[in-house]
């Protein structure tokens, strides 16, 4: 039944595009990439602990790469080699999840599925898990947009105006978890990143405002999805990846647009 | 009173930052705050608007007190398109937040459209004040603010603080590296290195030997250079 699991998919990937766009802007705003990198990577760590323990993956993989960004950001001002940090922690969960993984017997694990995502195998129930998560996302980001907009330019300036910075900061935390955690079908946790960098660094080329980089990433998200799906379904190629790969395209072109048209950069 | 600190410490790690520092502030005073680089100056600022955790003492502010602050420098990421108009709305909860006074605040609106990105540095400085002043602060926090202006922009600019005193009677905390220029136009000094090495009228702190011990006797002048150890003693000579 093509229909049938394509629709799922195509649901699927709407809605985690969805979901990492106005994130995705906030991670390259405030230079978290890494940071961002090392909490999807956690999530393989859950992964491994919620097969091994038989409860839903999706919980495993918040609640895993939640404790990572947690302690990462209790850390940060404590700590001075912070990104070296990220890194140890970050691929060290990943081995010892592959680690575990390899000891669970009896079933025979997909591990691809998990890194690069299994997005045409989505039940209706992970579809309406990920758009739980957008749910969230989405409240939380507009809710808090001006105190986030004002905490990722200045703290100090955010906490003179009587924002609390350590709240705002767990919002952007809180919805990076759940971003890998509910992304981990569409792309996987090796790609889930480049779902939420690409497109936001996309629409910056062509954004004036925070707001409508957020809008412009998610539309090039949701169309680097849709394409992404059909040319992987065209060509019989990954469908993460190839997801990936349409968004790195917009980017290229637009990037490259703006350079040589505009000179905005 | 607006702020009243008592015996506050402040520690980043094991290190001490600030140690025993006492301040009152009340309403139209003018307080500049000088000191050695790393003498803590704005790590006072921080605690004062709770931006970080003090280990020792107290901060009392005022309940509900509008502080406008006004930073050493702003970095945004060059990723963050953001036009000068939709900074300054973004200023702060709950305020009038109109484009007339924003424009006021300015003195002019050809600021309003620009990426804040590309703003040099005296129009960063305008913009980081209008943005202090929108909520009516009743006290101003100024971090070197005038570092980056030239001396016909630093006197007006100086003029403009005195304005805002003397027509909103708010008071104004500033932390200065520029020594002459202050001297005149506020009621204390206090001057910082860890602790609070001295302070008074300015007249009187430029000749204590404290203040001449760290940053030498040269006052007025453009360069006032000095050692500075940790464990100074405030007899200790200066070398040039």
């Amino acid at each position: 039944m093509l229909d049938d699991f394509m629709t799922r998919a195509t649901l699927a990937g709407i809605g985690v595009s969805l979901a990492a766009a106005p994130l995705g802007c906030f991670v390259v705003w405030r230079r978290m990439a890494y940071f961002g990198e090392a909490t999807a990577h956690a999530a393989m760590l859950g992964i491994a602990i919620s097969l091994t323990f038989e409860f839903s993956v999706l919980a495993g993989a918040i609640l895993v790469s939640l404790i990572m960004a947690s302690s990462v950001t209790f850390l940060e001002g404590r700590s001075l080699f912070l990104d070296t940090l990220l890194g140890v922690a970050g691929h060290s969960s990943i081995a010892a999840g592959l680690v575990i993984v390899s000891f669970i017997s009896g079933v025979r694990i997909d591990l691809m599925a998990y890194l690069i995502g299994d997005i045409l195998a989505v039940s209706n129930m992970d579809i309406l898990m990920i758009w739980v998560g957008v749910g969230i996302i989405f409240s939380l980001v507009i809710w808090r947009w001006s105190p986030l907009l004002l905490v990722t330019m200045s703290e100090d300036l955010a906490s003179a105006s009587g924002y609390n910075p350590k709240k705002e900061n767990f919002a952007i935390t809180l919805s990076l978890a759940i971003v890998v955690a509910v992304g981990i079908k569409v792309v996987g946790v090796l790609l889930i990143i480049a779902l939420l960098i690409i497109p936001a660094a996309s629409a910056r080329s062509v954004a004036s405002s925070p707001e409508s980089m957020g809008i412009i990433a998610a539309v090039i998200g949701v169309l680097s999805s849709l394409l992404g799906l059909n040319a992987a379904y065209l060509f019989d190629t990954p469908t993460g990846p190839s997801i990936v790969c349409v968004a790195s395209l917009f980017f290229f072109i637009l990037t490259t647009v703006n350079v040589f048209f505009k000179n905005k950069i | 009173m607006l702020i009243k600190i008592s015996s506050l410490d402040v520690k980043y790690g094991y290190k001490t930052v600030l140690k025993n520092m006492n301040l009152t502030l009340d309403s139209g005073e003018i307080v500049t705050i000088v000191g050695p680089n790393g003498s803590g100056k704005t790590t006072l600022f921080k605690a004062i608007i709770g931006a970080i955790p003090i280990s020792k003492g107290k901060i009392y502010t005022k309940p509900n007190l509008r502080i406008g602050y006004v930073p050493q420098q702003l970095k945004i990421d060059q990723t963050l398109p953001i036009t000068v108009e939709r900074f300054l709305k973004l200023a702060h909860k709950n305020f009038n937040r109109s484009l007339d006074k924003i424009e006021a605040l300015l003195g002019s609106k050809d600021l309003l459209n620009i990426q804040v990105n590309n703003l040099s540095g005296g129009q960063m400085q305008r913009v980081l004040l209008a943005r202090a002043l929108i909520n009516n602060p009743e006290i101003l926090l100024l971090d070197e603010a005038t570092r980056g202006l030239d001396q016909p922009g630093v006197a007006s600019f100086y003029r403009k603080i005195e304005n805002i005193r003397n027509s909103t009677n708010c008071a104004i905390l500033m932390i200065s590296h520029d020594l002459h220029v202050v001297m005149s136009s506020s009621n204390r000094v206090i001057c910082v290195n860890g602790h609070i090495c001295c302070e008074g009228a300015p007249e009187s702190v430029a000749t204590s030997p404290e203040y001449k011990a760290l940053f030498g006797s040269d006052v007025d002048g453009t360069f006032a250079l000095y050692r500075h150890h940790h464990d100074h003693k405030h007899d200790s000579k200066i070398e040039r």
